[in-house]
């Protein structure tokens, strides 16, 4: 097996995805062979292949740095689980 | 023949001409998702006195004596990935469940410019994850030939709209196949353009390099009117192609001779149902009576395709979908800290495939990892989109069939990822090299399911893909038989 205990531990907390010890098992053999299935990968020679991010050629985009019309306040609050006095309200961050 | 199993040209004339009303056009519709819905299960929401309210504008028009355009009236089904303004828009995912847009994407003021009636927001794979649409959230969509079966996937419920009448056209989405696929499964014509050629503006992120809106329709005429009305540069969009676009109605005619096809000979891999592939070779054989060339071409990589793509989509993924942390708006599950609060919510929200997408994509870009998996998944799209570049200097178009299988039947794949997986072999390799493939309906099975055939064209030429695709339509005489 490729995938420690540790690896999902690291992955879930990057995921903020809470997997738990049941579960943890699991996951981790699904991964595994996850991984086994795309190895062949690995056989590809591509020492001297450069990545493709985007299919189609990309090339930076200027436009004017105008000030135009933007969400409204209210619209851009309206999906909000909770708010106050127009600000997103989340637990306590900083410790007092 | 009833209103709602004709086509948008079809409805398009008898608007203009005033021999129906886009209200009873829009009745007529309603009345048939009220006969089918309870089987079927393509949409997630309708809304029938918004439906009618935005008839009623065409018809102030028509009876104003203004001239409409092609889709002006004509009802339509929209996948529920794309943001409509006012309109829920939840991705089939509980962490969506409440979320209604405060905007519209860009097809969205397109169509909406166009005064097209929507009917309701279809059913689909949670975030568009998944090949068979029973990855959704909320509900389960049977195939309008055969209930006991999937329509495909993702888009499953846009491509079941159609195929049922329960929709005149539909948006749907394609990241490895999600609007291919679905349209062969249920016997409609389906296009993903070329990546960059439709805005991704409003459309929720899946994977951002592969991800592209296209049109699912009952024939080639009605994909490329729409296609018409949703392409074109978009300054919301950076990565959207800064390309003329022209009138893909032109291309309606119906004439291949001379036209260079290639047959991948990866494409009629091992596995295949021999029902799929009899079908597509007898497509080629109607090609080559119509005067097109025939020549057998490779493509060397295709092999890695879906290894190269199931690690590439899930590293975007997993990154796109960070935005989903209960703080802004979707759902929220409280915890003691904000920490614990975005883990509970997304624990809680989002289902196992969405689930186990983001820890493959997290694994593939973590540090000790990201050469190995990310990495080289680039460098192989590199040689995919190398294999199409070489083959295309010498053919104008490829086919392939679109799925290695009809329709299967619900819980057949869903309990086996990896074998799912392997079902979008001869769609993802398009989305990796960013070009244009539309299915068209070929013929079917002995069991009465719909098979599709694939046409695969140079970035940017969607029109040679039209006309190919029309010139097949109009020998065959295949499309745009309602279901059920």
């Amino acid at each position: 097996m490729k995938v420690t205990e540790k690896d999902i531990k690291t992955v879930a907390s990057l995921s903020r995805l809470r997997i738990n010890e049941e579960e943890s098992g699991e996951v981790m053999e699904q991964l595994d062979r996850f991984l086994n299935y795309v190895e062949n990968l690995q056989s590809v020679d591509t020492s001297k292949i450069e990545p493709t991010t985007y299919a189609l050629p990309m090339q930076n985009v200027f436009r004017e740095d105008e000030v135009k019309p933007s969400l409204d306040r209210e619209l851009a609050l309206s999906n909000a689980p909770l708010k106050e006095d127009g600000y997103f309200k989340v637990p306590r961050v900083l410790e007092e | 023949m009833s209103l709602y199993e004709k086509t948008a040209h079809e409805l398009h004339e008898l608007l203009q001409n005033k021999e129906i009303s886009a209200t009873d056009l829009a009745k007529d519709l309603f009345a048939r998702i009220e006969e089918k819905e309870n089987s079927i299960n393509a949409y997630l929401e309708t809304n029938k006195d918004r439906a009618i309210s935005s008839a009623k504008k065409v018809d102030e028009k028509i009876a104003a004596g203004e001239k409409i355009s092609p889709l002006e009236g004509i009802p339509c089904a929209i996948k529920d990935n794309i943001c409509t303004k006012g309109i829920r828009t939840t991705c089939a995912s509980k962490i969506l469940e409440n979320f209604v847009p405060p905007y519209d994407a860009t097809v969205m003021q397109k169509l909406n410019s166009q005064n097209v009636v929507i009917l309701g927001k279809a059913n689909m794979d949670e975030f568009a994850m998944g090949g068979s649409t029973e990855n959704s959230g909320f509900k389960i969509t049977h195939n309008p030939h055969d209930l006991e079966r999937v329509p495909g996937g993702s888009s499953g419920g846009s491509a079941a709209a159609v195929a049922s009448g329960e929709a005149i056209f539909a948006l749907g989405s394609d990241t490895g196949g999600s609007i291919r696929q679905p349209a062969s499964f249920c016997g409609v014509v389906g296009m993903k353009p070329t990546y960059g050629r439709v805005s991704r503006y409003g459309l929720v992120a899946y994977a951002s390099s592969l991800d592209q809106i296209g049109p699912i329709a009952r024939d080639v005429t009605d994909c490329a009117t729409i296609l018409n009305a949703i392409s074109g540069r978009d300054e919301m969009d950076s990565t959207s192609a800064n390309a003329p676009v022209p009138d893909f109605t032109q291309s309606l005619k119906s004439d291949v001779k001379g036209l260079k096809i290639g047959l991948p000979k990866e494409y009629f891999v091992k596995g295949m149902d021999p029902e799929v592939e009899k079908s597509v070779r007898d497509t080629v054989k109607v090609y080559e009576g119509l005067g097109a060339e025939i020549s057998e071409i490779s493509l060397p990589h295709t092999e890695y395709a879906i290894s190269a793509y199931y690690l590439t989509a899930p590293a975007e993924a997993a990154t796109n979908l960070e935005r989903y942390d209960g703080v802004s708006y979707g759902a929220r599950v409280n915890g003691a800290d904000v920490v614990e609060l975005m883990t509970n919510t997304r624990t809680e929200k989002f289902g196992e495939e969405v689930k186990r997408r983001i820890i493959i994509g997290n694994y593939a870009l973590s540090a000790g990892y990201y050469d190995a998996y990310y990495l080289k998944a680039l460098k192989v799209r590199t040689l995919i989109q190398k294999d199409f570049t070489d083959a295309f200097k010498n053919v104008d178009v490829i086919i392939a069939p679109t799925a290695p299988t009809a329709a299967y039947r619900i819980g057949e794949m869903i309990s086996d990822p990896l074998k799912m997986y392997l079902q979008d072999v001869c769609t993802v390799p398009l989305n990796l090299a960013g070009l244009p493939g539309i299915s068209v309906p070929c013929g079917f099975t002995q069991n009465k399911l719909p098979i599709g055939f694939q046409i695969i064209g140079k970035a940017l030429d969607e029109a040679t893909l039209i006309r190919a695709a029309y010139t097949y339509e109009q020998t065959k005489n295949l499309a745009n038989k309602i279901a059920g």
